[in-house]
């Protein structure tokens, strides 16, 4: 089977044992995997930026938020239908992708992670001060009747999971897609050997703003299909926490494989939650856990397929 | 092709190169021979845009290519090899080739061109780069800028660390690459090589060019290689 074969039977097979599981689980499990495929879906997004182009954000959650708010202030306060303000909401995440990239990549290395970090806070304190639209720290809830994409009730359970399925399954093919292509190996290129990158020809900060914006945007579209499937926002969502999850999860998982941000979130999801129920000092044992994976598969989950079983593996 | 008038290239506030100026011809192998620090990799480095020119020009077929940002020299068609292979790692063979195809938008007879220069490559396509030998690294490395597809080539110490049968594949891909019509710069400490191939040498010293000679005279005089680097 050639190489090709390989991992479009692996990725589209993820794809479908994922759809099939709608049909295995119950509704509270089935709540989680659609949750943890949004989730997966931003993490995705953080992967683009740092697991293939090499550049640590620590202030991704101002484009998960971006999406958040561009989908709901629109469906909350001037009742812009779902499929409009998805549409704004990319609309965006991009451009404000775009402006943050042409800002912060004025520096590099930590100066980058600060810049970053700073535009975050600035993002988040925004989203609190201007609470007559976004309700500050409570947030609002999208009203259900609301809540409908080309005449499907996302609140229900099956709808919900699809959706998040799609989104998921979207953004995971597209990833894939991206680093296979010119462009994507441009950007391996790039975070392997700046200077080879360079010497070949490529201009090094374009490529990064490229990579910037890509990332935004499909975080920028979690966040806005959170908004959507979940139906609540707020500041929360802003915090540096949120900027900080999406590097555990890429992390856990193997930055700069395809699969990785999916198996980080899903662990990370599922080990909080079964830790939560043994104990209230559920940190500590998810702590434990992630200092051991750290320790004995330093390069994650699927960077440790990777290296030992599946050298193909994107 | 490349003509290089008299530039001044300086590190900070220290000069390195001073009014140095040399010429490379298609189809001809131009050696840049020099002790530690006389400014050989400087000079390339100048060329390739990567350090600024303080004074003097570089044109290139024409092109006055002085100080334009380092990523645009080569869309001019001018290949730079530095010391050290540094490959993308986690890229395959191909796409590792393909990358160099990409910058000029290079027709696939250029990669296959380059494959033929190096057989044991092709062998290997599908292979991680980062699991290359030391001597496949460096074929690689200079596949890789063959697929720009270049006018010019640089070469900085491309056989430095490797054993004979490499430097022999690595030093008749040069010799190919001077029947090709490209032409070639090259910086070598092994004066074997230079003896082989050299269709011109300028020696460095202390930034600046002190002596041109042609390969034939250095051949016929290589008393010329003691007297001004001490081998």
């Amino acid at each position: 089977m050639s190489v090709t074969a390989k991992t479009l039977s692996l990725h589209l097979g993820l794809i479908a044992v994922l759809f099939a599981l709608q049909f295995i689980l119950g509704p509270y499990q089935q709540g989680n995997i659609a949750r943890i495929m949004v989730l997966a879906t931003y993490a995705i997004g953080y992967n683009v930026l740092f697991g293939y182009t090499g550049l640590l954000s620590l202030g991704h959650a101002m484009f998960f938020c971006a999406g958040m708010y561009g989908l709901a202030i629109p469906m909350y306060h001037f009742s812009v239908p779902a499929e409009l303000a998805f549409l704004m909401a990319l609309a965006i995440g991009a451009g404000f992708s775009l402006l943050v990239g042409l800002l912060a990549l004025r520096t590099i290395g930590v100066a980058f992670m600060i810049v970053t970090l700073m535009f975050a806070q600035a993002v988040y304190l925004i989203i609190l001060y201007a609470a007559e639209w976004t309700r500050g720290d409570e947030g609002f809830v999208l009203v259900q009747s609301t809540r409908t994409l080309f005449g499907v009730d996302l609140t229900d359970d099956t709808a919900k999971y699809a959706a998040a399925l799609v989104l998921f399954a979207t953004a995971l093919l597209f990833t894939l897609w991206l680093v296979r292509a010119p462009t994507g190996r441009v950007l391996i290129a790039v975070r392997e050997n700046e200077d080879r990158a360079s010497l070949l020809g490529y201009d090094i900060h374009r490529h990064k703003l490229i990579a910037v914006v890509i990332s935004g945007t499909i975080s920028a579209a979690a966040g806005a299909g959170y908004a959507l499937l979940f139906g609540n926002t707020g500041s929360t969502f802003a915090t540096v926490q949120y900027s900080i999850l999406p590097l555990l999860w890429v992390l856990l998982g193997g930055a700069g494989t395809v699969l990785g941000p999916f198996l980080g979130t899903l662990f990370m999801y599922y080990l909080i939650d079964y830790a939560a129920d043994v104990t209230n000092a559920y940190m500590l044992i998810a702590g434990a856990a992630l200092v051991a994976l750290t320790l004995f598969a330093p390069t994650g989950i699927a960077g440790t397929v990777r290296k030992h079983l599946w050298r193909w593996l994107p | 092709m490349l003509e290089v008038r008299s530039i001044n290239v300086a590190y900070g506030p220290v000069p390195v190169l001073r009014d140095l100026s040399l010429t490379a011809n298609q189809g001809e192998i131009l050696c840049l021979l020099g002790r530690n620090g006389a400014g050989k990799t400087t000079t390339m480095k100048a060329i390739m845009g990567l350090l600024p020119v303080t004074a003097g020009t570089v044109t290139f077929q024409g092109n006055t290519i002085s100080n334009v940002p380092a990523h645009i020299v080569p869309t001019h068609g001018i290949g730079y090899i530095p010391q050290g292979r540094k490959l993308f790692g986690e890229l395959t063979v191909a796409e590792n080739l393909a990358v160099g195809l990409q910058t000029r938008k290079s027709p696939q007879r250029v990669m296959d061109a380059a494959l033929d220069m190096f057989p044991a490559l092709k062998t290997r396509l599908n292979q991680r780069s980062e699991t290359l030998s030391g001597g496949e690294q460096t074929m690689l490395t200079v596949a890789r800028a063959l697929c720009v597809d270049p006018h010019l080539l640089l070469l900085d110490e491309p056989t430095e660390g490797l054993q004979p049968s490499m430097i022999k594949a690595i030093r008749d891909a040069i010799l190919q690459l001077r029947r090709d019509g490209k032409a070639i710069i090259l910086v070598e400490q092994r004066m074997d090589s230079v003896l082989a191939v050299a269709d011109r040498v300028a020696f460095i010293e202390q930034g600046q060019i002190v002596e041109t000679t042609d390969g034939d005279s250095l051949r016929a005089n290589p008393s010329l290689l003691r007297a001004r680097l001490g081998v």
